[in-house]
């Protein structure tokens, strides 16, 4: 710990305007359930949230330690201990599944409400930490605190219409969008819309201004490298991939692939059902493909790039204080490793120093075998064999390019979560591993 | 209103506006077509295409955001000097003594809303499947916009030249030393060899011709300057009329022909 005395006071009138906005929010939204909806008794409960909203933000105003609302030392303590790189991609992904799996649970509006709330309240209560707050508040990582909150919205708003328009289409019905399509004239309708969503976006980004100064920090200077160096935010999922692979897969062939593949998507995606509406239904592998990069690999690992990466790169808990002294083992092996030396209880294969070249090379080639042998299998076998099992049916309508370039793709967006896997059960460091022309994989 | 009525019967106005104003059917139709600005819509357009719960307005704030960022930029332009003895200083003063210097905040936090609403676009353009056909060759032309922005984020990120500017891009530009058979820690550079000269160098490698040194030092400055202020800005605005212009030729932003 690492506690100011005078953190409490310091965050306690942002805090205080946080609940109290919480309060407002909730306070708008019972008036419009009362009046507009007909529903006094959810009116009720929300306006009674909102009284428990002030009673919190008039607790945060005081600013004293006994009475800002936090979470209790023993939940911190807790939640920092179990909090690693495992748990945090296993839990983000078990979260993904539930989300979707019981879709039609999640959009209904209380559901989302309450969900919502309970979300801010949290976040209100960590921020009472000193650690989380040190880390949350820093300008260029309020942008990522705000996609967050963004990204959860506007996936509700999709799936909430995707979840109407899935059960449209099973009664036979066509979907809202295609309901909705008389033409309007552009002005007044979309000029107007344009305008306001202007104005709105101006007023926004003052307010931001305003309240936020950009971030300045030191003259820069070459000789003394902060710790963490991290790169700007958006690129934080390229850095976290550094734990599993080398720089030239992680940091050029990967993102690149990434740029290659969404631009490929068009041309692989044969299906023409879902164009011009919101479904899951109609697009379950094309959806669950895109949301699995989008959500889980990318955003899922900025966020823990940037809020638990700590020095040295090492994993931090939210609650937990960046100390420079953090010692982690780093015991990994290479494949080659522990195939020849643990399970064969053999020296590597090694040539000597002045062996011909093609010594040098047979002896490389049958050192990395084992690594060789399961790449291949993993590349070029696997595609054949999906595409007499499980992706019969799409090999069949893609045609053998097509097939081939989606089957790769989807293989090496899988060898991130592989190799992480890999790396948890087995402390692996490389399937194959050639120094000689820095070659590790 | 008589001298509402005087400007609008004026030889300049009718000049400008060569039609009465878009009240009724027709000249609510003719405005789009005369107006240089506004002939980028078409007249009319599906009612879904506009329900903000289907567009989210992601790529409009996109646009938006990009224009902000122009004028802002251009503004800041006539003061920041991209030098090693002045960068820092003016961002500097910007934040202290320099009136407008709010200017910065707003192209900082900008920027940085700028890279969430492309991506929020983006996602939108997924979850509707808009860029099926006929649309993807323009999803193939936002794909490049997205790298773009990611860019000009990345090269206007260093021109404060503090500890969180230079660290940062020599994080991001560390990795291209390692580019395949073009980095000089990359897997394969040690094959590209003449008479026993390394091709590839920390003086020849990706990584050089990124940042125009072996470091991040001044002649970084200059590159990602002139980059973030003309090249990219240049590239995004091309991309961008096709991208509109797609739009329309492609007919409209979502749904079949």
């Amino acid at each position: 710990m690492h506690a100011s005395p005078f953190f409490l006071s310091d965050v306690a009138g942002f805090l205080g305007g946080y609940y109290a906005f919480i309060a407002a929010m909730n306070g708008v939204f019972a008036f419009l359930l009362w009046r507009k909806y007909g529903q006094p008794g959810w009116a009720i409960t929300w306006s009674a949230f909102a009284g428990g909203m002030m009673v919190l933000a008039s607790l945060a105003l005081s600013g004293a330690p006994s009475l800002v609302p936090a979470l209790p030392d023993s939940v911190r303590t807790v939640v920092n201990a179990l909090s690693g790189p495992v748990l945090y991609s296993l839990g983000t992904m078990a979260l993904f599944t539930v989300l979707f799996i019981f879709r039609k649970f999640f959009v209904q509006p209380m559901v989302a409400w309450t969900i919502l709330n309970a979300a801010l309240v949290l976040m209100g209560l960590s921020m009472a930490d000193q650690n989380f707050a040190a880390i949350v508040m820093k300008p260029d990582n309020v942008p990522i605190v705000g996609l967050v909150f963004l990204l959860a919205f506007f996936t509700w708003v999709a799936t909430k219409q995707a979840v109407v328009n899935d059960e449209r289409i099973a009664r036979g019905e066509p979907p809202m969008e295609k309901v909705n399509d008389e033409k309007v004239l552009v002005w007044p309708d979309l000029v107007y819309t344009e305008l306001i969503c202007m104005v709105a976006v101006t007023a926004f980004l003052l307010l931001w201004a305003i309240c936020l100064p950009a971030p300045l920090e030191e003259p820069a200077s070459s000789v003394k490298t902060p710790n963490p160096s991290k790169a700007p935010w958006y690129f934080l999922g390229l850095q976290e991939m550094l734990v599993y692979f080398d720089p030239w897969y992680a940091g050029v062939v990967l993102p690149s692939l990434v740029v290659f593949g969404l631009m490929a998507m068009p041309y692989l995606d044969f299906n023409k059902q879902g164009n011009g509406y919101y479904s899951i239904a109609e697009r379950k592998f094309a959806y669950l493909t895109y949301q699995f990069g989008f959500l889980v690999l990318w955003i899922t690992l900025i966020i823990l790039g940037t809020f638990l990466r700590g020095p040295n790169w090492n994993f931090y808990g939210p609650f937990e204080y960046w100390t420079p002294y953090k010692v982690e083992v780093l015991n990994n092996v290479d494949l080659n490793q522990m195939f020849w030396v643990q399970w064969l209880d053999m020296p590597l294969p090694r040539a000597a120093t002045d062996a011909p070249w093609y010594s040098q090379l047979g002896h490389i080639l049958l050192r990395e075998a084992p690594g060789l042998a399961l790449l291949g299998l993993y590349l070029v076998a696997l595609p054949p064999l999906l595409a007499v099992t499980i992706f019969r049916g799409m090999f069949a309508k893609m045609g053998f390019i097509r097939y081939l370039i989606m089957s790769n793709l989807m293989l090496l967006m899988l060898s991130l979560p592989l190799k992480m896997v890999l790396r948890w059960t087995m402390n692996l460091r490389y399937i194959v591993s050639i120094p000689e022309i820095s070659l590790n994989f | 209103m008589a001298i509402g009525e005087t400007i609008r019967n004026s030889q300049i106005w009718k000049s400008i506006f060569r039609h009465p104003m878009p009240l009724d059917r027709r000249n609510r139709i003719v405005v789009m077509l005369t107006n240089f600005f506004l002939h980028l819509h078409p007249v009319s357009i599906k009612k879904q295409g506009i329900a903000l719960s289907f567009t989210w307005c992601m790529g409009g704030v996109t646009f938006f955001l990009f224009m902000v960022e122009t004028v802002t930029g251009v503004l800041l332009m006539f003061y920041y000097r991209p030098t090693l003895e002045w960068a820092y200083n003016d961002i500097l003063a910007l934040r202290d003594v320099t009136s407008l210097g709010i200017l910065r905040e707003l192209h900082r936090w900008g920027a940085h809303a700028m890279v969430i609403t492309t991506w929020l676009h983006m996602y939108r353009v997924f979850l509707t499947g808009s860029y099926k056909p006929p649309r993807e060759f323009n999803w193939v032309v936002g794909v490049i916009l997205l790298l773009l922005t990611l860019l000009l984020s990345f090269t206007g990120y260093l021109l404060p030249w503090d500890q969180l500017a230079i660290w940062a891009i020599t994080v991001g530009s560390n990795m291209a030393r390692a580019t395949p058979f073009l980095g000089y820690e990359g897997p394969g550079q040690q094959l590209l060899t003449i008479g026993g000269i390394d091709m590839i160098t920390d003086k020849s490698d990706a990584r050089f011709g990124l940042l125009g040194a072996r470091f991040v030092g001044e002649e970084t400055l200059n590159r990602f300057y002139v980059l973030h202020c003309i090249a990219i800005p240049l590239a995004v605005a091309l991309l961008l009329a096709i991208h509109f212009w797609r739009v329309r030729k492609d007919g409209g932003i979502s749904g079949p022909l």
